[in-house]
């Protein structure tokens, strides 16, 4: 009985030892931001967290407390924080999931406090991803194009052109090479499609699609013309017609693709940039792969991106230091390490510059050509638009892509199905 | 009557088909934990690695403090099933024997209670704590965990008590025992197999919780298990598949260390305390 009494006490005094209060700042005056970073490769943890080391060795008075979030859950998360008033001081999260925090008030209106080396640095098109109401609530630092990684040796076996950036393959063409490459129980592309809105709808930007249309009186409406039709109709004809394109990695994810594709079974994969790095993890010794530009429409090789993105919590008493703290991780070296680490592209032209972004290996020279390009998602600050994705656009894509239902129904579900969504946000 | 030889073979092979349906992704977790990455990323992967390695377990310790979220997660949950069990003990004794108004109406809203969407209680739980400095503390996940996990404890338990038959307690009477005697020496034994699974429900609930570990746990050296799990996982839901199941490989080794150690009390003392000695 003794024993029983002592291990129940035991476990007491081990529950008390874990009651400790949060961050704060200490009596001494010492300031403690929290940091809240997204980071999750090896590579990427580490850059973040060194640069976190270096920022409080430099500054004693403003001490940086990392603190490890994670994409799978970082909406409720900090919703929840939010609400509760205990948001970390520096956000990392993506553009396209600030707009109800920043109409919510919760994120703080950067306009004053970043310098204007940054402001000046990053290109007015990724500041587009970020401004709300004519207020900036996040420093936009990575994106990724979404690219083709091909096997290289069936392309050279195929004898097909190899696209650049400066002279990409058009849909046509992409769609015949898709025809060339296919045949003996391979197919020339696989398109992984378990999210298809954003692959559709950023892709589309490349024929001038933009489906969601503001009217004059601040509205927006969805309409599914010409130029978005080009993307899903080649995807729905590789898959349904010419069977150049696999129908069963349509309700996959981008790493479901990789094993067969190592195999052979697949000569290309639409993925976005930063794929490259499980790629280079897990493919197969001797495996030659290589990066091509996405197909250009009339737009040229324009794509959509919602860029990663740091904000400062509009409840933070130190927004000056917080901002002080994402102009020191934003420096351009600093910037250049963040996106080696998490194998994508720096927003910011002097980053952009590195040596190490340019060389060919790895497809790096490839994606930084591809920056000048990229604009914001044309979803990005639509409100209703998760709901749409939802409800409306994801079973209908899926649905047309499958077969299933054709361009004309597609069409249907997607204005007047998605209008009557989006009617009940604009009333 | 007799059980034909091929209605055995029949049980037999539904319940070896139920183990390794069961088994399946237990032991497909720990082959990957042992994999390369480049077998990872196989079209034909097998269930042996052909090179095992280390290194996805290296590099989870590495990037995630998975010994203190797992010391964390071993406070909550243990905290949770005893307090819990503490608890539910006594009311589920009053459910079960009482048969009044007041009775039903906890019957019910045990019931009731079951049905709100935790995204729905978040929220007023995570200020209530907020007021009581309870953020971001494993006390205060116990607290949320004890609510959480009692209404079915609760619900369990009282189940357990109306197994035991009144008429033991009633020929303890008889024999002269008291109330508490009766309790402690006849009723407590048959239960206590009851009271081990409720723990062990209670502990495992616990254990395996995300979301309320996620909102209200705010700094890496109070985070659980679960909430360092995802954080494997990237954008669009990439994940470091190696690392991960290697972290996942090692979460559940707990839970199945103190089931394994567990069960056979629970069995064990099904008919203990039934006879008079």
């Amino acid at each position: 009985m003794r024993t029983r009494t002592a291990t129940l006490l035991v476990a007491l005094a081990l529950l008390l030892a874990g009651c400790t209060s949060g961050g704060g700042d200490a009596d001494d005056g010492r300031i403690t931001l929290r940091f809240q970073s997204l980071a999750w490769q090896e590579e990427s943890v580490e850059a973040n967290k060194e640069l976190v080391r270096e920022w409080n060795a430099a500054h004693p008075d403003v001490r940086v407390e990392y603190v490890q979030g994670s994409w799978d859950s970082v909406h409720d998360q900090l919703l929840t924080s939010f609400e509760g008033g205990e948001a970390p001081d520096i956000i990392h999260d993506a553009s396209d999931d600030l707009a109800d925090f920043a109409y919510g008030g919760y994120l703080a209106d950067l306009t004053e406090l970043l310098p204007d080396r940054l402001k000046s640095d990053i290109p007015e098109r990724s500041w587009e991803t970020v401004t709300f109401d004519d207020g900036v609530y996040g420093v936009p630092f990575l994106q990724e194009p979404r690219v083709l990684i091909a096997n290289a040796d069936l392309l050279r076996k195929a004898d097909v052109r190899i696209p650049t950036p400066e002279h990409p393959w058009t849909w046509a063409e992409f769609r015949q090479v898709t025809e060339r490459l296919s045949g003996d129980g391979r197919y020339g592309v696989a398109w992984p499609l378990k999210e298809p809105v954003s692959a559709t709808l950023n892709l589309s930007l490349s024929n001038g699609g933009r489906m969601f249309h503001r009217d004059a009186d601040g509205k927006v409406t969805v309409r599914f013309e010409e130029g978005d039709q080009v993307v899903p109709r080649t995807i729905h004809d590789q898959v349904e017609t010419d069977r150049s394109a696999s129908s069963d990695t349509l309700g996959s994810g981008g790493s479901d693709t990789l094993p067969g594709f190592f195999a052979g079974k697949y000569a290309m994969v639409p993925l976005g940039f930063s794929y490259r790095q499980q790629i280079e993890q897990q493919a197969p010794e001797g495996f030659d792969w290589q990066v091509l530009p996405a197909p250009a429409g009339t737009d040229g090789l324009a794509q959509g991106v919602s860029p990663q993105t740091l904000s400062i919590a509009e409840d933070t008493p130190h927004k000056k230091e917080a901002a002080a703290f994402l102009d020191f991780l934003l420096q351009p070296d600093n910037m250049v390490r963040l996106a080696l680490g998490d194998w994508m592209l720096p927003t910011a032209t002097r980053a952009l510059k590195a040596p190490a972004l340019h060389t060919a290996e790895r497809g790096w020279a490839t994606g930084t050509a591809l920056a000048g390009h990229l604009r914001s998602a044309p979803a990005q600050s639509v409100r209703g638009y998760p709901e749409w994705k939802d409800k409306v656009a994801t079973p209908a894509l899926q649905e047309y892509y499958s077969g299933a239902i054709g361009l004309d129904e597609l069409r249907e579900r997607l204005e007047e199905d998605g209008n009557l969504v989006l009617a009940r946000y604009q009333r | 009557m007799r059980t034909s030889t091929t209605a055995r073979v029949g049980q037999y092979a539904a319940l070896l088909a139920y183990l390794v349906f069961l088994a399946f992704p237990f032991l497909w977790l720990i082959s990957t934990a042992f994999k390369p990455p480049r077998e990872l990323g196989s079209l034909h992967p097998t269930w042996i690695p052909e090179n095992p390695t280390l290194d996805n377990f290296r590099q989870a310790f590495d990037e995630q403090p998975l010994l203190h979220a797992a010391l964390n997660s071993l406070l909550a949950a243990l905290g949770a099933a005893v307090i819990a069990v503490v608890i539910a003990t006594p009311m589920a004794y009053v459910m079960a024997r009482r048969r009044g108004r007041l009775a039903r109406a906890a019957t019910g809203w045990v019931v009731v209670s079951q049905a709100f969407p935790f995204v729905l209680l978040i929220i007023p739980l995570f200020l209530v704590l907020k007021n009581l400095g309870l953020i971001n503390s494993v006390p205060g996940l116990v607290m949320v965990y004890v609510v959480w996990s009692l209404p079915f404890a609760l619900w369990m338990l009282a189940g357990y008590v109306r197994a035991v038959p009144a008429e033991l307690e009633e020929a303890a009477a008889v024999d002269g025992a008291g109330r508490l005697r009766t309790l402690v020496s006849v009723t407590a034994p048959l239960l206590a197999p009851g009271i081990v699974a409720t723990a062990l429900f209670a502990f495992i609930t616990a254990w395996n919780e995300f979301f309320f570990a996620l909102v209200l746990l705010k700094t890496p050296e109070k985070q659980t298990l679960p909430v360092i799990l995802t954080h494997f996982i990237g954008a669009e839901g990439v994940a470091d598949l190696g690392p991960l199941a290697a972290a996942a490989f090692l979460a559940t080794l707990p839970s199945l260390v103190i089931f394994a150690l567990i069960q056979r009390r629970i069995t064990g003392g099904m008919l203990a305390g039934a006879v008079k000695s």
